[in-house]
């Protein structure tokens, strides 16, 4: 407890200390925004609610780390990433998600634990249960005396992250796919009956949101660390992140991811890394009740 | 004397002969019934009140440190025994042993119905999928909480006295009492389904909002059926505690993403929604994951994955959902008309 105390003391001590987390936290939320963006893009067009999410922004890491072990280029990894995802998302929409589409809500949710349980287990046979990231080699930039310090590899992440947001934005806004996705999120049926062929749009919602993510994990081992079993806790952070800013809101998914990663890596420095995945989940039951208290002033649950 | 006489009896007279026929697996059986006795809770609110939980494992570990708290604190100073990790020099006489287990069960099934009002106070606003990733939220937070907290050991866990006396009768001891409580378990909720309460429930599962206008409190019942449900899981985590003797927190009492999942999915291969359900998917499962552990070691996680992708995607009915499908007058029902037509289209 005193530890807690002091730790939150030097915060006001050296206020410094408080700009160093806020960029942190920043550069991490980022990615964090990139994975929800692919959840929120499959909560709202096909109405899955994917636990999987993480595991795939895990399994994209693997594959980057995968190709720097082979001799390539880090940074040729996040497209490899990118595509190879797409193509593991198309095969899991034919084998898991199209059969349950038209099921009730829970189904889904049980469904896609599985295969967040298959996902990191075998990422855990195939490349074992060590930490891993790779490390692309980059100075560190100093201001303030060395008390700030930004990785250029974590400033090229973001920069990373943000192209890749802008490309499925302007794709979402201009292409004709982009068009038929929202027009079935709209209206599914209405879109049917458009001539819009909704099952290939769904299959195509689905391997956009393992590629986003796939990308968002290749980005993630350059400037963080990936283990077979973090996907959860990724998981748990892109549903805090939706939960908070609702669908269909991509300003406020930015706002929430980015504010996500500031608030974990201010509870960590006061709590210690050890609470890391406790913050995730606290974070996530703090929204719902605040949500539920919204809902509840006019007599609505959260549904 | 009906024929459903003779069946329980035989049932019975098999569960109590069960360790004695088959006593290398009397470990295995009490497995089966822990397995049991959490899919049945569980279904009391996934399948019967149509709130799919996924952290009823709180209740688990909850209960699993209640218990050895209790135990403890009748005779020694909590933070000094579990920062000497059992040390050696604090010993238990059988005395000390029995009382503790008795009122250590006891207390943890209370304290877990207790948790259970007050968590659920929170997350019943919440429906459907908000309502399984709450309290899956809840179960993590729990484990990780515990996991940081010294009193009870932190992530070391807490080491329990071992059962005085003969090794063997112990686990005797602990299958009866598994099954005891399973069997009480079984016979009430047959019971309470049977009852208005049953019903309001069902209602609830049905249409909470037309349940809430003909007059049913709903928060009432759902805070009550969740009590209940916890209040077993609970004991049924105190008397783990005392089986396993040492348990950590994060791998053992707050096995999210094992006993926590494997609850779910053994209602849902057994069938979500019937009494029976729960204990045929129990038993089905654990055998399933028992060959699994034994004969694919290394993928034994990769197959219960896909255990439950196949079950959920592929066959949500469960079994007894599909013999209740295909022979509805056992059940004494008869089968909606135009699943007869359908058939004789076919």
């Amino acid at each position: 407890m005193e530890q807690f105390v002091s730790n939150f003391g030097l915060l006001l001590e050296f206020p410094v200390v408080n700009l160093k987390i806020v960029l942190d936290g920043i550069m991490i939320g980022a990615l964090f925004a990139l994975a929800a963006y692919g959840l929120a893009l499959v909560w709202g067009v096909m109405n899955v609610k994917n636990l999987a999410q993480g595991d795939f922004v895990i399994g994209g890491g693997y594959i980057c780390w995968w190709l720097t072990q082979m001799g390539v280029p880090a940074l040729i990894g996040v497209p490899v990433a990118f595509i190879l995802m797409a193509g593991i998302g198309w095969i899991i929409y034919i084998l898991i998600i199209r059969p349950i589409l038209d099921r009730d809500l829970f189904t889904t949710l049980l469904a896609t634990f599985g295969l967040a349980i298959i996902m990191a287990q075998l990422l855990n046979l195939l490349f074992g249960s060590d930490t891993q990231s790779v490390d692309l080699g980059y100075d560190t930039l100093y201001f303030v005396d060395g008390f700030i310090d930004v990785p250029i590899a974590k400033l090229l992440g973001v920069l990373m992250a943000g192209v890749l947001a802008l490309g499925v934005i302007l794709f979402m806004k201009f292409s004709r796919m982009g068009q038929a996705i929202r027009a079935t999120a709209q209206d599914a049926r209405a879109a049917r009956v458009l001539g819009i062929n909704t099952d290939k749009v769904y299959a195509f919602t689905w391997s956009l949101n393992a590629a986003i993510c796939g990308a968002a994990g290749a980005i993630i081992v350059m400037v963080w660390v990936i283990q077979p079993f973090y996907g959860i806790t990724h998981s748990v952070r892109a549903f805090v992140i939706v939960t908070a800013a609702g669908l269909g809101n991509l300003p406020g998914v930015i706002a929430a991811g980015l504010g996500i990663g500031v608030l974990e890596q201010y509870g960590a420095h006061i709590f210690g890394i050890g609470y890391q995945q406790a913050i995730a989940v606290i974070l996530l039951l703090l929204v719902l009740i605040y949500r539920l208290s919204q809902q509840r002033r006019v007599r609505q649950s959260l549904r | 004397m009906s024929k459903k006489f003779y069946l329980y009896s035989v049932l019975i007279a098999f569960i109590v002969v069960a360790p004695f026929v088959f006593p290398d697996f009397k470990t295995q059986l009490a497995t089966v019934w822990l397995m049991i006795i959490v899919a049945l809770t569980w279904d009391m609110t996934g399948g019967q009140m149509g709130y799919n939980s996924l952290g009823n494992i709180t209740f688990y570990g909850t209960g699993m440190y209640v218990a050895a708290v209790v135990t403890i604190a009748l005779v020694y100073d909590v933070g000094e025994y579990n920062n000497a990790f059992g040390g050696g020099i604090y010993a238990f006489t059988s005395q000390q042993y029995f009382l503790g287990l008795i009122l250590g069960t006891v207390a943890a099934g209370l304290f877990c119905s207790l948790i259970a009002v007050i968590i659920g106070f929170i997350t019943f606003g919440l429906r459907g999928p908000y309502f399984a990733i709450g309290t899956l939220g809840v179960a993590i937070a729990a484990g990780e909480l515990v996991s940081n907290w010294d009193w009870v050991g932190g992530g070391q866990g807490i080491a329990l006295p071992v059962f005085p006396g003969d090794y063997d009768v112990g686990k005797v001891m602990f299958y009866f009492l598994f099954a005891g409580t399973g069997v009480i378990l079984f016979v009430f909720a047959k019971w309470l389904y049977s009852t208005r309460f049953g019903a309001a429930i069902n209602a609830i599962r049905d249409d909470e909002e037309k349940a809430e206008a003909m007059g049913i409190h709903t928060l009432q019942y759902k805070l009550a059926a969740w009590a209940i449900a916890a209040f077993f899981v609970g004991v049924a985590g105190a008397i783990s505690a005392f089986q396993l003797i040492h348990f950590e927190p994060l791998e053992t009492a707050y096995q999210t993403i094992n006993l926590g999942i494997f609850m779910v999915v053994c209602v849902l291969l057994g069938g979500a929604g019937t009494l029976w359900g729960p204990v045929v998917g129990a038993i089905l499962f654990h055998v399933f994951k028992e060959v699994t552990w034994n004969y694919l070691l290394g993928w034994q996680w990769v197959a219960l994955g896909a255990l439950i992708v196949v079950t959920v995607v592929y066959f949500q009915g469960g079994v007894v959902g599909w013999v209740m499908d295909k022979y509805p007058h056992w059940f004494g029902l008869s089968r909606v008309a135009e699943d007869v037509a359908e058939d004789e289209q076919s």
